[in-house]
Parts: structure tokens; sequence; C-alpha cells
């Protein structure tokens, strides 16, 4: 019965999305008051019972209802409770379902906060209602996940090993927060289209939106990249996959974003720019989707290989991305356009950082889409690798970096640029005392060290500087230093473990042992550690650092029975700088198996450093709510 | 001219010129940073030069499989009309076994041995590279809903 509720309650929400795209796009016209309540009661309608049809599936998923198709071809009675729970979003159709719950909180955050003025409130839940419109058909007619099974199977089919990890509950739902949040900006830069409102007001309505999609998108990619790292065992960290791509160019765009929306709002500048990003952001977020989703890439992540769905995410794709430019190109030229700017000065720094982004953007599309255009049009199978992405990505970031101190030191409108220079001395005082350290620790790659640790010096130095030099101490201040500091701290994680990874591949029989960068390795016990529901092999052993023996790792290597696959366990050992990584490989010979060992100098930072920017996105959100309930206590003028 | 138009000029200026740097970098590195997708059948009709990197992928062949000294390996890469040799040290990717498909990323050798630096997971039981699909298609040995 429950699986009827949830298609019911899908139903029901179907129906109340139509009436909010309907009402909200009329409540755009100032006499249409009635139309904008309408619009906002649906919001939350909508929100209850996309609730409901999510609760449903979940409960179906707890209590192993195998009549559910989607719960029998996706869990089985052996996997433990959390994964069962969190394996509803680990299929394509639970993982839509999940989409359109984060979108109707969204657009209830939108119909709730009503920032901007009521028109502009009203056009963006429109807007947001045929997004909803659009997916929530999807989901009825191609991706149900409430269709029954007759008769039901005794057990289920089980969900991928690699996918039953912690990791797992918490990627997917973050990184949907992200891209889903971009549908917001997406939703107020068309309504500011429909009601030309582009002004300050409408950048402050719309950044908090941009602001919670960006730091979920930092924390999703962040997540992932950690998760790929321990669980694939391969020892690296980014592989320039599509599907790792495909979330990194929303990531970029909304960067962009931010930095543009900050000088619409601050001086009106780069209007019409700042509504292209916001259009540009949620449509890459859209290929995204079609990429992982539609199966035309092959991975982990590729749940579904059905063209149908397929076709239809790509005929979403044209609709929303075509009409939202064809309402840009319609509407944009009759905007007015913001106040002018001299050559030196904050808007031609946000500028120079936006074209770079952009640019980065573009190496990054090319490089994930070109092998698909090729294979589509001429047949021949190519694929883009590392070095490609090393050489045309890795510059325009270096130049990014470079640049990046000067900006919040320079004013708006008009600048002095030795001024900036000179109050960026010590920073570049640091930089070249940690450039001259560099040389004498380091043994290896030493121009390249001596660039890529002097640059990330450079960016944290000038950040911290900007926190403990400025006169009034803001919130948003602090938010940005902690943000462009974070970018430094992943720097010099990035840098450190490419430069100088060491790993060893040995195989090791019981008491034999290898060396991996200054550890030594002795094999030690192997024996069986089967799971509720794997068998498993689990080797000791024993990290000497010199003489002493200082740890005790337990590599592992699992067999899902239910799913016939195999999984590998790594062991990791963080001292905080750097990363001992251990993955056991396969039995070669009686009671000798291959051992994969990684020393990883700085790997840690990579992620402190994710987590660190998205602090700098928590920091500048608290900072514009609070600012914001102290406006309304006071009921003060909006006043900047 | 007025400030707006020379604002929008610095604009477009600074557009084309990141365009142009950006269009000059990935050309320049597309290339030489592609990697061919070949299968035996291909790697026997043309003619690869030795250290050109690409990569294969197949059938592992039955019985072909033989561990060497340490982490060695060499097996026969075979989509049913040609074999390729293949060698390797490391560690083999998951459900790696006789008869089932594989990808390996790397360069012929002089003596036509295919040196592989990689071999691709594969992700579980019922994934087949697509790129092996077709190689086994052409070749006439695909299964439709095989294995």
């Amino acid at each position: 019965m429950t699986a009827e509720i949830g298609q019911l309650a899908l139903t029901l929400a179907l129906a109340l999305a139509s009436v909010m795209a309907v009402s909200g796009i009329a409540g755009a016209r100032v006499t249409a008051g009635i139309s904008r309540r309408i619009a906002s009661s649906a919001a939350g309608g909508m929100l209850v019972f996309i609730v409901l049809a999510f609760g449903t599936l979940v409960y179906a998923a707890i209590v192993s209802d195998f009549s559910v198709l989607n719960i029998a071809n996706n869990s089985s009675l052996a996997k433990p409770m959390l994964y069962k729970i969190t394996g509803v979003w680990g299929n394509h159709e639970g993982s839509m379902l999940l989409w359109v719950l984060v979108l109707a909180l969204y657009t209830a955050a939108i119909a709730f906060a009503q920032r901007g003025s009521e028109r502009l409130t009203s056009a963006a839940l429109g807007v947001q209602g045929l997004l909803a419109v659009a997916f929530l058909v999807f989901i009825l007619f191609t991706s149900n996940p409430f269709l029954r099974i007759d008769p039901p199977p005794f057990d289920g089919a089980g969900l991928n090993p690699l996918l039953q990890d912690l990791g797992l509950a918490v990627h997917p739902p973050t990184l949907y927060i992200g891209y889903v949040g971009l549908s917001a900006s997406f939703a107020y830069a068309a309504a500011a289209l429909i009601t030309r409102e582009v002004d300050a007001s409408w950048a402050r309505a719309a950044r908090p939106f941009m602001l919670a999609a960006w730091i979920a998108l930092t924390v999703g990619i962040t997540l992932g990249s950690w998760w790929a790292y321990y669980e694939l065992g391969w020892g690296g960290f980014w592989f320039w996959d599509p599907v790792e791509n495909a979330s990194l160019m929303p990531w970029l765009v909304a960067t962009a974003l931010l930095h543009s929306a900050l000088a619409t709002e601050r001086t009106g500048a780069f209007r019409t720019w700042t509504l292209l990003l916001s259009i540009a952001a949620f449509s890459l977020s859209l290929i995204g989707t079609f990429l992982v989703r539609s199966g035309v890439l092959t991975s982990v992540h590729a749940f579904a290989n059905d063209p149908e769905r397929g076709t239809f995410i790509l005929i979403m794709l044209v609709l929303a991305i075509g009409g939202a430019l064809a309402l840009f190109a319609w509407r944009a030229p009759s905007l007015e356009t913001g106040s002018a700017f001299e050559p030196v000065s904050r808007e031609t720094a946000l500028l120079i950082n936006n074209v770079l982004l952009v640019g980065a953007v573009a190496t990054v599309f090319l490089g994930t889409l070109y092998p698909l255009f090729l294979d589509a049009f001429t047949g021949t199978k190519i694929s883009v690798g590392p070095p490609f992405f090393a050489i045309t990505f890795v510059p325009i970031f270096v130049a990014l970096l470079i640049a990046l101190p000067f900006g919040p030191r320079l004013m708006w409108r008009k600048a002095a640029f030795r001024e900036a220079l000179r109050s960026l001395f010590p920073a570049l005082g640091i930089a070249a005392i940690v450039a001259v350290g560099v040389c004498f620790v380091v043994k290896s790659h030493l121009l390249a060290a001596i660039g890529l640790f002097a640059l990330a010096a450079w960016v944290i130095a000038a950040s911290l500087l900007d926190i403990v030099r400025r006169p009034v101490r803001t919130a948003a201040g602090f938010a940005v230093a902690l943000a462009h500091a974070g970018l430094g701290v992943t720097l010099m994680g990035v840098a450190g473990t490419t430069l100088w990874r060491a790993e060893t591949l040995s195989l090791l029989g019981p008491g034999e042992t290898a060396r991996v960068g200054p550890y030594t390795l002795t094999m030690g016990r192997v024996e069986r550690a089967d799971g509720p529901n794997y068998a498993a092999i689990r080797a000791d052993i024993h990290v000497g650092d010199g003489d002493r023996t200082i740890a005790t790792l337990t590599p592992a290597k699992r067999v899902y029975p239910t799913e016939q696959q195999e999984t590998a366990e790594t062991a990791i050992r963080t001292t905080g700088v750097s990363d001992l990584y251990l993955a056991l490989g396969d039995e070669r010979g009686k009671g000798r198996f291959i051992v994969r060992a990684y020393y990883n100098p700085l790997a840690p930072f990579i992620w402190f450093g994710g987590a660190i920017m998205a602090m700098g996105g928590c920091a500048s959100l608290w900072g514009r709510v609070r600012a914001r309930s102290v406006r309304n206590a006071i009921d003060a003028v909006p006043a900047e | 001219m007025n400030a707006r138009k020379k604002r929008r000029l610095y604009f477009v200026l600074a557009l084309l010129i990141a365009g142009a740097g950006g269009a000059a970098l990935v050309i320049a590195a597309l290339k030489d940073n592609v990697l061919y997708f070949y299968s035996p059948s291909d790697v026997a009709a043309k003619h690869i030069h030795p250290g050109t990197a690409f990569r294969i992928g197949g059938l592992v062949a039955a019985g072909s499989l033989q561990h060497g000294n340490g982490a060695d390996i060499a097996f026969t890469v075979t989509d049913g009309r040609a074999n390729v040799p293949v060698k390797y040290q490391g560690v083999l990717p998951a459900l790696f076994r006789e008869g089932q498909g594989v990808v390996a990323m790397g360069a012929l050798d002089a003596s036509g041995t295919f040196d592989a630096t990689q071999i691709l997971a594969k992700h579980d039981e019922r994934y087949m590279p697509p790129g092996v699909v077709d190689a086994l298609k052409r070749s006439g040995r695909w299964k439709e809903g095989g294995t």
C-alpha cells in the first residue's frame, strides 16, 4: 500500500507544481496579488507531498519491501540498515526523487524568505515550478521508484558495494544541494529578466542561494574526492574523470557568479553578465546530470543506461537552457547598465577573476565533451586524460592565484595599484621566505616546488593579512579571507602529493618487508574477516619508522557474493601532514599478496583546504542572514 | 568615446585575449594528449608505432593468463579475430579473469607486446566497457544480453 501512497503524493506534487508555475509567472504582473499568494502556498504544499513520497520510499527500503521493484533491484536483506537507507539515493530512481526533494526545499525557502520584491519572488517561484514539473514528469514517466513487481523476490539484488560506504550517505545529497541550489539563482535570474528588476536588491535577494549552492558544491566535491581517495584504492584524489568534471564545472561557474554578483550588488556593474552566469551555472548542473544519468558516460556513477531517459533529459536540457537564453536575448538589451569604473578598480579585478574562471570552465568542458562529440560524429574513440588538463587548466589557475590577493585590496570604481601592491609587501616577503625554505628542504622537483609553494604562501599570507590588518572586521571580510586561504591550502596539498608521492608495489609473504617513503612495511598475519554481507581477507602490516614499529595497519579486500564484486578496503595512517596509504591486492602464489603502498606528502591539506573554503562560504552566509535579521529588527532602510 | 563604451571595449578585448589564449592552449594540448581506443583487430590492421600510448580493449583470452616474478603478469587480449599479447606489473582490478572484458592503457614495445601501465577497473559484473562491446560486435563475437 505504501508504494501507492508515494505514487499519489508525487502526482499531487506534480499538480501543485503546475499550479505554482502558472500562478507564479502570472504573479509577475503588478496587479496579480492573488496569484502570488497561490504560488507561495503551492510551494509549501509541493514540499509536503514530496517529503511524503520520499519518506514512503525510505520506509519501503527500511522494511525491505521487495514488492517494490526499485527496492528489489537495489537492496538486499543482508545489507546493514544504514546502507538500506542511504541506498535509497544510491540508484537512479531514488536519486532523482532526492533531486526533486531538494528542489522543493529551495522552492519553499524562496517562498518563505520572500527576499526581493513580491513580483520577483513570484516569478522565481514560477520558474522553479516549471523545473519541478519537468523533473516530476521525468520521474513519473521514465523513472518511477514506486513500480511494483509481482511476485516479489525473496531477496533483493543488492547495492554496488563501492557505494556501501558512509561517504555515499553524504556525498550525493550534498552535491544535489549544490546543483539544485543553482536552480534558485537561475530562477531569480529568469525572474529578473521577466520583471526587468536587476539591481542591487536583486543581487541581495539571490545571493544567499548562490552561497548555499556554492558551499554545498565545495563540500560535495571535497567529499567526493576524499571518497575516491580511500575507497577506490588507487591513491589518487582527482582523476579528471568526466563525472568529476561534471561537478567541477558548475563549481567554477558558481565561483565566478559569486564574484560578479558582488559587483552587481555593490555598484550595479556586470548586471547582464551576472544573469548570464546564473543561467550558465544551472545549465552546467543540468548538463552534468545528463552526462551522469543518461549512461553517456560509463563510470561508477552511471546508474542508468536507458536511452529513453537520456533523450528526456536532453529535451529538458534544451528547453531549459534554450528558453532561458532566449529570454536573456530578448530582455537583456533593454536592461539598465551599471555605473562605470576605472581600469584599476575592484571591478576590473573581479572581471579578471571571471575571465580566468570562465576560461578554466571552457577547457574542462572541451576536455570532457570532445571525446563524446568525436565518438558521435566519427566513431573514433579517444579519451582525454590528466596531461591535457595539466597543461590547460593548471596555467589558468596559476594566473588566477597570482592575481587573487590584489582583488580584496582594490577600491570599488577607482583604485590605486601601487597602494595595493605596497600593502602586499609582507605577503610577498613571506612567499620569498617560503621559496628559500623550500630550496633547503626539498630534494626533487625543485623549480615546480618553489613556484607552487611560494604561490600558496602568497595567497594564504595575503588572506591572513586581510583579517589582521583590516580596520573594521566584518563577517564578509573574514569570509573572503577564509575562502581564499582555503584555496591556498588545497594548492599546497595538490602540489605536495603530485610532486613527491612515493609508490611501491610489492609481493609480500609473512615476515617479508618493503619500503615506501620514510616507512618500512612488514607483512604480518593474514586472516579472514567476514562481515554481514561480504567475505573478506585482512592483512596486518606493521609500519616501521627507523627501528621502531609505529603502527599496524590492516588493509583488506572484500568479496560481496550477492553483487559478485570485490572492493579494496584501504588502510590510511595520517599524521595530518602526510598519509601512508595501503591497499591489499590479489594473492599470487601461496600466502603472498600484492601490497600497494603510497606515501602521499601533504595529501590531507587537499581536503582541509576544501573545508576551509566551505567555512568561508558559511561565514559569508551567516553574516548575511544576521545582517538581514538585524535590519528587520530595526526596520531600517536597507543601506550598505 | 564615453566611459561606458570604453568599459565595454575593455571587456570585449579581455574576453578575446582570454579566448584566443585559451583556444591556443587547448588545441596544443588536445593534439598531444588524446588516447585512442583500439581493438586487437585495429592493432593488427593499423601500423601503430611502438611507444605511442593508446588504450586497448577486448576479452582476456582463455588460458592465456601467466604469473611471472613478483607482480608481473602476462595475458592475451582478443576480439576473436586478432590477438595482442599484454604484459603488466601491478595489481589487477576486481573481477579480472579469463574470458572477461578488459581495457588496458599503455603502448606497444618493439616486439609487438602491449606494455600496459594501467588495467582499468571494472566496476561490476554486468558492466562491459562500451569500447569492448563495439569491438566484439564488429568481430561478430557479441552475444546480446550475454554473460
